[in-house]
């Protein structure tokens, strides 16, 4: 069951990201992305991830790409972009791509000996998560919020209009 | 105080230190006193030590100090160490004493030069190497010291740098100087490879040890021998002493007639044990020094400057110091070295005072009748030439007997008539100066209303004490007809020597001692006839004999034959090599470094495309290939 | 069950997808786009690798990672924006400031 499971979300994520390549609108892009990212949240859930899931939908899925739409509308720009005149830029990128791909594989192949993914049992996993955060990275948990609200600030102080504008 | 013996070169080198460093921020006063202090403290030394030497006796071990272990190479070490033994003590005695007379004469001779800090600096430079030479207790030290000397010789030379002529006699004493160098060095690399030590003491035992073939011991006695006609101008490498002549007078007293020349004189003396160990070592080293004699002699016979004639002269007599070194008579040599120092100087400052009193005139074509105006000049100069021509009971008489005696006595009787008719000739130039100079009527023009003078005190005191120095020194060495005992400087010497002491019966040294008087009374009386009594008889022989005559006047015409054979061949050697090489070659090679490195910039630019993209795609390929790298 | 080599080739088929995205695309804000599908792609090996009983560590450091990956996101938005105002184009190929 977990299986088919897996197998369609994987497949729906991919193929959104295919056609975001695809695409030239920039708003499709951006939901296309949205379903990616909605897709991972499903296959982390499979995982046995049952909070960085949620994480993944409401952060990811729901804020950040939001964020990237508000930015496209800002933008507003009308005529799409013409494609890459120099085909042979992307062909070279591509083809590296490709290696590169193979290349993880095999050291994936090299790295995993087989094994299952048997872990933690679902409804363990948040409280176990949770005793991690609020101990062992209980400094990094705290200094993310700081960084959470220096980002916010910076955002503020970079792109915040002036009065005189 | 002899324990600080090894302060006497040390302290005008510090001196000169000073003064190099700040003799220009410093008073003239102050100058020329700190310079000539520190060459009298030395002398005070000097005399130190020599009485401890001669209080010792004969035997008696010299002064040693190691300084600092300078060399540790493989099996080979040299130390700066100085030693002081009879040798040394003379040499150095001379050298202190001298010098220190020519630095008072210098105060007051060189008083209203520009560069007057520069000059005290350069002069007390040279006595410290010139003291650090005849102190080594080592070749290696030795050379040291002969190469600083030369320096400081051309430093003095070229003086006056800004006179083209000046700066030229420099390059050529000191270029003339390397080409002996070369040969010197030469000859100490075969003593250092064969004998092992850098030593005196090590390379006058090696002949006697067995530690030097007799073949290694001429070629090295002969190589070393060829530098020492460089530093000493001998026949071939004299031609820079005459045009050394253009530095100030004082300079031509002190370096070029009564110290650095006379170092190869030392050399060969302080090597005795090589040069006693091979004949045809010794019989170069005299017979060069006998023609170089009687050939300088015919050069001054026609010089008109009279500086020149006293360069030439100063050849001539360091030839006779060689033909007593040659015949095994050392200490001979060394007496003669001493008594010309004095007499030598004497007329060269001598020569300086009356230049100086005719405002820079030194032909003497146009001088004559300065015996009234100069009552102080002319005496010292008489008293100086009567004592290099020989006459009796002055101290030229008894040295110059002493040389040629012992070529008489070792049977060299050729060399001994070389000798006689040097003489001849040495008298005969001598007085032709004096007479042209001192006698007849005055030609001199001197500045409107001002009329020959003598200089100042500091001038001529020094003159005082040289001239009764030339009188009075030949009676440290009188000759065996005065007894055995009484060759002071003889008997000083042979400790350092040991050779034994040539005897002739006293008719025959009576003879000899007659012979050479009269050759020199001949000499004089020939220049009285010909510049006296028939002033123009000079001028009817010139004409009588022209080609002679201009052969002479041509100092032989050797200094052509060199530059025509020597010098510019080697000049458009340099220039075709600089064509090829210099510009060619090395510029190429720098210039085209140069070129290939802005290519390879260019190159590298075209990676600089400001693109995000390719700056990514940068980054993809190097991911790309490290890993590949890890899996594989 | 399914095998973790399952999940790391996604991931890695992602990435991989993520870099091509980069290079099509011109504007500067979809290539931020594709920079976030690669930072996805390494949240998901990283869960599927570090898979321990008992352990949550590989899920701690995943939720630290889209915390920052969000400030990081809001950071380049407002520069994005910045350069918007400055060159009027998020063209990439107009930001040729670096060549020489």
């Amino acid at each position: 069951m977990a299986l088919v499971i897996f197998i369609v979300l994987s497949v729906l994520c991919v193929a959104a990201v295919v056609a975001m390549i695809v695409s030239r609108n920039q708003a499709h892009n951006a939901l296309f992305l949205v379903l990616a990212f909605a897709c991972l949240g499903g296959v982390f859930g499979l995982l046995d991830a049952p909070f960085v899931a949620a994480a993944q939908v409401l952060v990811y899925a729901g804020a950040i790409m939001v964020l990237f739409l508000f930015a496209i509308m800002m933008f507003n720009l009308r005529q799409p972009f013409p494609p890459e005149k120099k085909r042979a830029r992307v062909i070279l990128a591509a083809v590296l791509a490709l290696v590169l791909l193979a290349e993880l594989v095999l050291a994936g192949g090299r790295a995993l000996g087989g094994g299952s993914t048997a872990g933690i049992p679902a409804d363990g996993a948040i409280a176990d998560l949770g005793r991690l955060l609020f101990t062992d990275y209980l400094y990094a948990f705290e200094i993310t919020s700081l960084l959470i609200v220096a980002a916010l600030v910076g955002a503020l102080a970079l792109a915040g209009k002036k009065e005189s504008e | 105080m002899a324990r600080y013996f090894w302060l006497i070169p040390l302290l005008p080198g510090a001196s000169a230190f000073v003064l190099l460093l700040f003799g220009r921020r410093l008073a003239r006063r102050w100058v020329a006193w700190q310079a000539s202090a520190s060459v009298f403290l030395s002398f005070t030394l000097t005399v130190a030590a020599l009485a401890k030497l001669t209080a010792a006796g004969g035997g008696a071990a010299p002064l040693s100090k190691t300084l600092l272990s300078w060399i540790v190479s493989g099996s080979f070490s040299a130390s700066v160490a100085f030693a002081f033994d009879e040798i040394a003590a003379v040499m150095a005695v001379v050298v202190t004493g001298v010098g220190f007379l020519i630095h008072v004469y210098s105060t007051a001779y060189m008083a209203d030069d520009r560069a007057h800090f520069r000059y005290f600096a350069f002069l007390n430079l040279f006595t410290f190497f010139m003291l650090v030479l005849v102190m080594a207790s080592d070749i290696v030290l030795m050379f040291v010291g002969w190469e600083g000397v030369g320096l400081c010789s051309y430093l003095l030379i070229g003086f006056w740098f800004d006179r083209p002529a000046a700066s030229k006699a420099g390059l050529k004493a000191f270029l003339v100087n390397r080409v002996g160098d070369a040969a010197f060095i030469i000859g100490i690399l075969f003593l250092l490879a064969n004998v092992g030590s850098s030593s005196f003491a090590a390379i006058n035992a090696a002949p006697g040890s067995g530690l030097l073939a007799p073949g290694l011991v001429t070629l090295a006695a002969i190589l070393l021998f060829v530098g020492a006609t460089g530093k000493s101008a001998q026949i071939p490498l004299y031609i820079w002493l005459p045009d050394a002549m253009e530095g100030p007078t004082p300079v031509s007293a002190l370096i070029h007639a009564a110290t650095m020349v006379t170092a190869g004189v030392y050399m060969v003396c302080r090597l005795s044990g090589l040069y006693a160990a091979s004949i045809t070592a010794s019989a170069v080293v005299a017979w060069v020094g006998a023609i170089t004699a009687v050939f300088a002699a015919t050069i001054a016979l026609v010089q008109n400057d009279i500086k020149r004639v006293l360069a030439y002269s100063t050849i001539s007599q360091i030839g006779y110091m060689f033909i007593g070194c040659g015949v095994g008579a050392y200490a001979a040599g060394i007496f003669h070295l001493v008594t010309h120092a004095f007499f030598k100087s004497l007329l060269f400052l001598a020569a300086g005072s009356l230049i100086h009193a005719l405002g820079g005139e030194q032909d003497m074509r146009r001088m004559g009748g300065l015996k009234k105006p100069l009552p102080v000049t002319f005496p010292v100069f008489l008293v100086g030439a009567l004592a290099i021509s020989g006459i009796p009971f002055l101290s030229g008489f008894f040295s110059k007997d002493a040389i040629l005696t012992s070529a008489f006595a070792g049977g060299h009787h050729v060399l001994y008539g070389l000798g006689l008719a040097g003489a001849v000739l040495t008298a005969f130039y001598m007085f032709r100066l004096v007479y042209m100079t001192f006698y007849g009527e005055e030609k001199a023009s001197c500045e409107p209303g001002a009329h020959p003078h003598e200089p100042p005190r500091a001038m001529t005191i020094p003159l005082v004490i040289l001239a009764v120095l030339s009188a009075l020194s030949g009676l440290i060495g009188l000759p065996v007809l005065f007894g055995d005992r009484a060759n002071l400087i003889g008997r000083f010497l042979g400790n350092a020597f040991g050779s034994a002491a040539h005897h002739l019966a006293p008719s025959t040294e009576a003879v000899l001692v007659v012979a050479a008087t009269l050759s020199a009374l001949l000499g004089i009386g020939l220049a009285f006839r010909f510049y006296r009594r028939f002033p123009d008889a000079p001028a009817r022989l010139s004409r009588r004999f022209p080609a002679i005559y201009r052969l002479l006047a041509g100092k032989y015409y050797v200094d052509e034959a060199y530059d025509a054979a020597l010098v510019r061949p080697i000049i458009r050697g340099s220039e075709w090599v600089h064509r090829h090489f210099d510009l060619k070659v090395v510029d190429g090679a720098l210039n085209g470094s140069a070129a290939a490195a802005g290519l390879a910039g260019k190159g590298l630019n075209i990676l600089q495309s400001g693109l995000l993209r390719d700056y990514a795609l940068a980054f993809l390929m190097g991911a790309v290939f490290f890993l590949g790298f890890l899996l594989l | 069950m399914i095998p973790p080599a399952a999940f790391f080739v996604l991931a890695v088929v992602l990435f991989v997808l993520g870099i091509v995205a980069f290079f099509v695309k011109k504007d500067l804000l979809t290539q931020f786009m594709a920079v976030e599908i690669m930072l996805n792609a390494g949240n998901l090996a990283l869960l599927a690798l570090a898979k321990a009983p008992g352990r949550a560590d590989a899920q701690a450091l995943v939720l630290f990672v889209i915390t920052v990956a969000a400030a990081e996101a809001v950071i380049g938005l407002a520069i994005i924006v910045l350069v918007f105002r400055q060159r009027k184009s998020i063209r990439t190929d107009d930001l040729k400031d670096l060549k020489g």
